[in-house]
């Protein structure tokens, strides 16, 4: 599954206690865990990241989905130690390096699909993969690519206009990037956008 | 490993079940023996009119496989109706059956199938077919010291079809009573048998024989079947549902499961 497992692997270092190393948001990162820690917990408390929310600890509301392996995970029905070696993902790793927002973050400002917040992240990093999967949605499959996440507050019609723009964000910086390669190349786009 | 911790281990892949279990402390095993490094055991595979799916095959992994889907089309079916896209990312086929949930849609997959799961430990294999594998709700015929290995379904006849259909009071949860089902035809266009499997109504996946109730012929009486089944089940009241209400819903999603494997049947047999 992982590189770093591989390398190192997963150690006991104490009764109890787990030496495993998780690649976080492009980061290399080593943590000491008790063998039933949460990625959850460990995000938050061990690493002090605490953009990914824990609404209900069952699985139930989304809040907390986070990308393991480019794959959306709930962190609360995750140990820590199962992680060991993999390459997450969580809301702060979302950001461009420049501090851009990403597609789907820009798209959420753009069509207010957020009021109180806390259940934004798990919607932003649901969206992120749920895009890579079908980068053409349409609304009936933008709601089933958010249908494991649950919101009190927007009535969700707008984090469903959320979707299809961030979907129409990210054609758009496609198209931009091929028209510069095109351009570094020395051609000529047959119709700019 | 699971023969040293003996009844305090317990397996952990998917999660999706165990940890929610953990989380609530109404499950608080000594060990937790996590065999997601296993991934010899993530395959999907079709063999001997059997497909065959590994311990640590997820969810999302079977149901975008083409070939399983082909040939035997009620794992997809069913597997679209397992939770949300995000927990079928993680949660695996196998589990799913193991954790013996009255309303999981794949225990009344490997019900109606009547496929088997094998059992592996330190003493050898075993293999039990889905009658004698569901004991109860949220039991299973897995000793303490087994891990299921692998289940295999049997690939769909050739004159058949299936359908699930089911009720949930939102997208994604469990559903009030779901009901799948399979039709095989007679060389007429009549139907020669026809049975289901109902989850969510009993403590193990029910089965219902309906052949006799639909009638020979190409007119089945769909209603009919719908009314056996609102007999044959014996459902429960909980905050999500009277038991009344679910016996009505297992009429009604009799006859259009079998509407919908009848059509299936017949689209198959002229394709």
């Amino acid at each position: 599954m992982a590189s770093a497992s591989e390398q190192g692997g997963i150690t006991q270092s104490s009764p109890g206690l787990f030496d495993i190393s998780l690649i976080v948001n492009g980061a290399p990162q080593a943590v000491r865990v008790p063998a039933r820690r949460l990625l959850s917990d460990c995000l938050r408390h061990d690493l002090r990241l605490t953009g990914t929310h824990v609404g209900c600890e069952h699985g139930v509301c989304g809040a907390c989905t986070v990308l393991v392996d480019g794959v959306s995970v709930r962190s609360c029905l995750m140990l820590a130690v199962t992680a060991d070696g993999a390459r997450i993902t969580t809301v702060e790793g979302l950001t461009e390096p420049d501090g851009t927002l990403s597609a789907v973050q820009q798209a959420f400002a753009d069509c207010h699909g957020l009021q109180c917040g806390f259940c934004t992240p798990g919607f932003l990093t649901t969206i992120t993969a749920g895009l890579a999967e079908n980068p053409d949605p349409s609304p009936d499959q933008a709601r089933e690519i958010i249908g494991g996440n649950l919101c009190r507050c927007t009535g969700y019609q707008n984090i469903v206009q959320a979707v299809l723009r961030a979907a129409e964000l990210r054609r758009e910086a496609g198209l931009k990037r091929e028209a510069g390669l095109t351009r570094e190349a020395g051609l000529t786009p047959e119709a700019g956008p | 490993m699971l023969a040293s911790t003996g009844p305090d281990g317990k397996v952990l892949a998917g999660g999706q079940s165990l940890v929610p279990l953990l989380n609530m402390r109404l499950a608080t095993p000594e060990h937790i023996v996590d065999i997601n490094r296993l991934t010899e055991l993530a395959y999907v595979s079709v063999a001997d009119g059997q497909v065959m799916i590994g311990a640590l095959a997820r969810h999302a992994q079977v149901l975008a496989d083409p070939v399983v889907a082909a040939a035997q089309p009620l794992i997809a079916q069913a597997l679209r109706l397992v939770a949300h896209p995000v927990i079928r990312n993680r949660g695996t086929t196998v589990g799913s059956i193991v954790h013996a949930d009255p309303s999981g849609e794949m225990t009344a997959v490997l019900a109606l199938l009547g496929g088997t799961v094998l059992l592996a430990s330190t003493g050898g294999e075993r293999s039990v077919s889905a009658e004698d594998f569901f004991l109860g709700p949220l039991e299973s015929d897995v000793r303490p010291d087994e891990l299921a290995t692998q289940v295999s379904l049997p690939v769909l006849g050739a004159r058949a079809g299936c359908a699930f259909a089911e009720v949930s009071r939102r997208n994604g949860d469990y559903a009030v009573c779901g009901v799948a089902a399979m039709v095989e035809l007679d060389g007429g266009g009549g139907i020669s048998r026809a049975r289901a499997a109902y989850l969510s109504v009993a403590g193990t996946p029910l089965i219902a024989d309906l052949t006799e109730a639909c009638g020979a012929g190409a007119g089945a009486d769909l209603a009919a079947a719908g009314r056996l089944a609102m007999a044959r089940v014996s459902p429960g009241s909980d905050i999500h549902a009277t038991a009344a209400y679910r016996r009505h819903l297992a009429g009604v999603l009799t006859e259009r499961a079998l509407a919908g494997a009848l059509a299936h049947a017949k689209g198959r047999s002229d394709g």
